[in-house]
């Protein structure tokens, strides 16, 4: 929904003690009724209406307000109702009120909002939409935030505010006068509420510049503070017992007595998940944990193994319309394995629930359904509990849960005390949330150069959507132009944008509703989606005997690919001369009102796939050089696209090359950063280049996730260059298993004692 | 309950607890030093990796009873110089860089990457590609790239 050009920002002037503007977030977009009578038969909804879209629209009827408040000291205060996980939204939204007030960027204090359930839909951070729907809103703010003081200054010089300008957040006006702005942060406050409007700034200066998290020095000195890093009086460790099948719930405990008299143990209570520990250190919690004897009840997918997943995905498989007369065509199947989205701080959560209220804190992209959540579990009412959102050690998907949130509260509830509750990394990886398994089934009709159609069937475990983006989306599910859908369904449409035209297209999701802990993972179902078509598109410019990237050049839809597509290859040296077993790859992406292109250079050659490496890991191809190149329309901080598309480029990477979790009789065998092999240092590229395209529209889109998905492409069509066998099957190593599994009994590992051998 | 003593970023500290509790425990739980992260408990993440008598070593896999009163331990918080408060090189190197995503790796891996400096610097070795490819750090946000730069550009500063 590109075309909004410059508009007056609506808002409100508060009576507060001194200046605050609260706008609504959301309505700017509003316009149901545009959208759903522009939407076309064929279901390549995300053309027009994106998943972004979705989630403000939902957000619109519902608008909650949030609010710039100004300081008489000068700083300028926003407590944003997103979550920050790494992704920078903190620092971007800092950009955006220095940007319009024209201060210090070291004046703004962004703080992330507790759970407000009035904002329903609101206070969702995923699907890459937090910038593409805070940008109209926070600059409103701040712009009539600037208004207001500049009334106030002119009122008080006796002059016309238009004569009056702020540098660095001084107001300077005719005659040499003047002040700092935070002077008249109490003369602007509003002693009524009322309406104001006002313009965002012409010409940016700030937006668009690359800027340093804003976090960066806490960082670097360890004064960042994530959940377990908060000091909650009475807040004890706390760990969890679970079980060797994933939802396996507690039988009985044969020895809970002698557990419970081990040192340092203070309580410990049988949960929904298994047997919490509380204890005055995690060592006591680990010792606790491994001593527990308990009898458990099945759980939900015992039996299931990898090859019974897919086997069922095979199974549900629809078949595909035959061929079209006189055309050619591709055939194409491409599997991928179950991964972890484990971020690095494992799930967690603080929780202090008394008989009559109860305060959690988490870091949470969705805060409002864990908030009713938790005070149900809690047995309280909704208002008699706070949610706290406290920063991410990385999410990529898995914050959209609030798994440890609950947990922690149920914890807490049952021994009467509060608890620090942390999940153990064998845990995270066996018992937390994963990207389901899947099969792509691609048919391309094409007749020569002519690609008549395009059929793509997603088969995949059924993904959890419920928590976040289910309640956006049940919410609009009426609203859309399509019968039957399930709300998964509805999302696999919104997201899955084909950037090419290959005549009619058709890609539909098809799920097997097994019970895993799933989610998404640094996107939905998109790396898997995407890769499997660029994998036929490479296949396809083989059979033609044309060059890859000139063939996605020409049956690019939009022009903003085309500019990607020529960025990438100017930096990265398309067609460049290079030895054999090596190859340049190339893959596209569009997404969440953006686009992206990836082209990496990988290294097949014997000597390069066995290097070594000391102690446990695994080696195998190694890109050796990515060159990317990102449009997001507007892009807000340079330097924190090029942060996210890194990162975004070692996660295709992994999933293509090394990384998956082996399915064993309803666990994964995975269990520990040696097992589950996400990129190492030893495989990352030593060369990654980022270009962020000039601003192309008016609207900023997604990033967090979207380089993903093109990477993915670029690695798999890269190995199959430089081996001349396109893989079909990823990661390529998941059919060797490359470590030797943690038991399932006890659940977790007992921490080594030999450190003090391994110093360097 | 034993009570064990250590010196902690330069001041001498002590604390009751079992021998078998890990120093990750000793520091987070008991001494509220948060700055090195749990990340495995295992030895393998190297989120939790600080120095002891200057040498890079994972407080996860260590019991404190192995910790004698004369060791010198030193956690992020105490790698700026403890006087002036001026930052260590590597970390003026990961600003410079704006290496940090989420962050939450980012203690580990700078204590990290300034014994692997300091080891080349004493073996006469140069810090190369196949050098950095040894660290064993995970970034679960992908920072690698940018975690070679910094280090390459603090280590010229060291
Ligand atoms: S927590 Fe110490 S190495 Fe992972
Ligand atoms: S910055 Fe997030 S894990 Fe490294």
């Amino acid at each position: 929904m590109a075309g909004h050009s410059r508009r007056r920002f609506l808002g409100y002037l508060l009576a507060a003690p001194t200046l605050a503007v609260a706008v609504p977030v959301g309505e700017e977009f509003a316009m149901p009724g545009e959208a759903s009578a522009a939407l076309p038969s064929n279901p390549e909804i995300a053309d027009l209406l994106d998943l972004s879209d979705l989630l403000n629209l939902a957000a619109a009827p519902t608008s909650g307000l949030v609010a710039v408040g100004v300081q008489a000291d000068g700083t300028v205060s926003f407590a944003l109702p997103r979550a920050e996980v790494g992704q920078g939204i903190t620092t971007a939204v800092t950009m955006l009120i220095a940007e319009e007030l024209d201060i210090g960027m070291d004046k703004v204090r962004v703080t992330l909002a507790d759970a407000r359930p009035e904002l329903l839909c609101n206070q969702l951070t995923g699907g890459s939409n937090s910038m593409h729907s805070i940008y109209h809103p926070v600059r409103a703010a701040a712009a009539i935030a600037r208004l207001a003081l500049l009334d106030a200054a002119a009122g008080q010089w006796g002059t016309d505010a238009s004569r009056l300008t702020i540098t660095e957040g001084v107001i300077s006006g005719p005659g040499g006068r003047s002040a700092p702005l935070g002077s008249f942060a109490k003369a602007a406050a509003g002693t009524r509420t009322k309406q104001l409007s006002a313009e965002p700034k012409k010409r940016p200066s700030l937006i668009g510049t690359p800027q340093s998290r804003i976090d960066a020095h806490d960082a670097v000195t360890g004064r960042k503070q994530f959940t377990m890093d908060l000091r909650v009086p009475g807040a004890l460790p706390t760990m969890v017992c679970r079980g060797p099948h994933i939802n396996a719930g507690v039988g009985s405990v044969r020895n809970l007595a002698e557990v419970r008299a081990m040192p340092g143990v203070t309580d410990i209570a049988v949960i929904s998940t298994g047997v919490a520990v509380r204890a005055n250190t995690t060592t006591h919690c680990i010792d606790a944990v491994r001593a527990l004897r308990v009898d458990w009840r099945g759980g939900t997918v015992d039996g299931e193994t990898d090859a019974s997943v897919r086997a069922e995905l095979r199974a549900i498989t629809p078949p595909m319309p035959p061929p079209m007369p006189g055309a050619e065509t591709i055939d194409l199947e491409v599997d991928f394995a179950f991964a972890s989205n484990s971020a690095l701080e494992t799930n967690c959560a603080i929780a202090d629930v008394r008989p009559d209220r109860a305060e959690i804190w988490a870091a949470l992209k969705a805060p409002i359904p864990a908030h009713n959540e938790i005070a149900a579990k809690a047995g309280l009412l909704p208002t008699a509990v706070r949610v706290h959102v406290v920063q991410g050690g990385g999410s990529f998907g898995r914050k959209l849960f609030h798994d440890a949130a609950l947990e922690a509260t149920e914890a807490s509830k049952a021994m009467g005390k509060p608890v620090k509750l942390m999940w153990h990394r064998t845990d995270d990886f066996r018992h937390g949330r994963v990207h389901p398994m899947s099969t792509s089934k691609i048919r391309l009709n094409h007749s020569g150069e002519n690609v008549l159609s395009y059929e793509q069937r997603h088969m995949a475990t059924q993904l959890d959507l419920g928590h976040g983006f289910g309640d956006a989306i049940t919410s609009m599910l009426d609203k859309l132009p399509v019968a039957d859908l399930t709300f998964n369904q509805v999302f696999f449409l919104t997201t899955q944008a084909m950037p090419y035209d290959f005549g009619i297209t058709n890609q539909t999701l098809h799920e097997v509703p097994l019970k895993f802990h799933t989610s998404s993972m640094r996107n939905v179902y998109s790396p898997n989606v995407t890769g499997a078509r660029e994998i036929a598109v490479e296949m396809l410019a083989k059979k033609l005997g044309k060059d890859s990237l000139e063939l996605r050049r020409s049956f690019a839809k939009e022009e903003r690919v085309r500019a990607i597509l020529d960025k990438v290859a100017e930096l990265g040296e398309w067609g460049k001369e290079m030895p054999p077993g090596t190859a340049q790859g190339i893959g596209i992406h569009v997404e969440y009102k953006s686009c992206c292109a990836v082209l990496v250079e990988i290294d097949c050659r014997p000597e390069t796939v066995h290097r070594p490496v000391e102690e446990e890991g695994v080696t195998g191809p190694r890109v050796m050089r990515a060159t990317v190149a990102v449009d997001v329309g507007v892009p807000v901080n340079p330097r924190g696209l090029e942060a996210q598309m890194l990162g975004c480029v070692n996660d295709g990477i992994g999933l293509v090359l090394t990384e998956s979790l082996h399915m064993d009789r309803g666990l994964p065998l995975e269990g520990s950063w040696d097992n589950f092999f996400y990129t190492r240092q030893w495989n990352t590229p030593l060369d990654v280049r980022v270009f962020v395209m000039p601003k192309t529209t008016e609207e900023p889109g997604g990033a967090g996730e979207l380089g993903v998905a093109a990477t993915v492409g670029a690695v798999a069509c890269a190995y199959g260059r430089a081996t001349g066998t396109m893989p079909t099957s990823f990661p390529i190593n998941h059919g060797t298993l490359s470590f030797e599994p943690l038991p399932r009994v006890p659940p977790i590992p007992q921490s080594p004692t030999d450190g003090l051998e391994h110093t360097f | 309950m034993p009570e064990h003593s250590f010196i902690l970023n330069g001041n001498r500290v002590s604390v009751d607890t079992e021998d078998n509790v890990r120093v990750l425990w000793v520091l987070r739980d008991l001494l509220g030093v948060t700055g090195p992260k749990y990340g495995c408990g295992i030895n393998v993440c190297k989120a939790c990796t600080c120095h002891i008598n200057g040498k890079a070593f994972n407080p996860c896999s260590v019991p404190i009873s192995a910790i004698k009163p004369s060791d010198e331990i030193t956690t992020i918080e105490g790698l700026a110089d403890q006087r002036s408060g001026k930052l260590h090189p590597m970390q003026e190197a990961w600003l410079e860089h704006d290496v940090a995503q989420c962050g939450y790796c980012q203690p580990g891996q700078i204590m990290a990457a300034v014994a692997l400096v300091r080891k080349a610097r004493a073996a006469g070795t140069e810090l190369d590609d196949a050098e950095l490819d040894k660290l064993r750090n995970i970034c679960r946000c992908g920072t690698y790239t940018r975690i070679r730069e910094a280090i390459h550009t603090g280590a010229k500063n060291m």
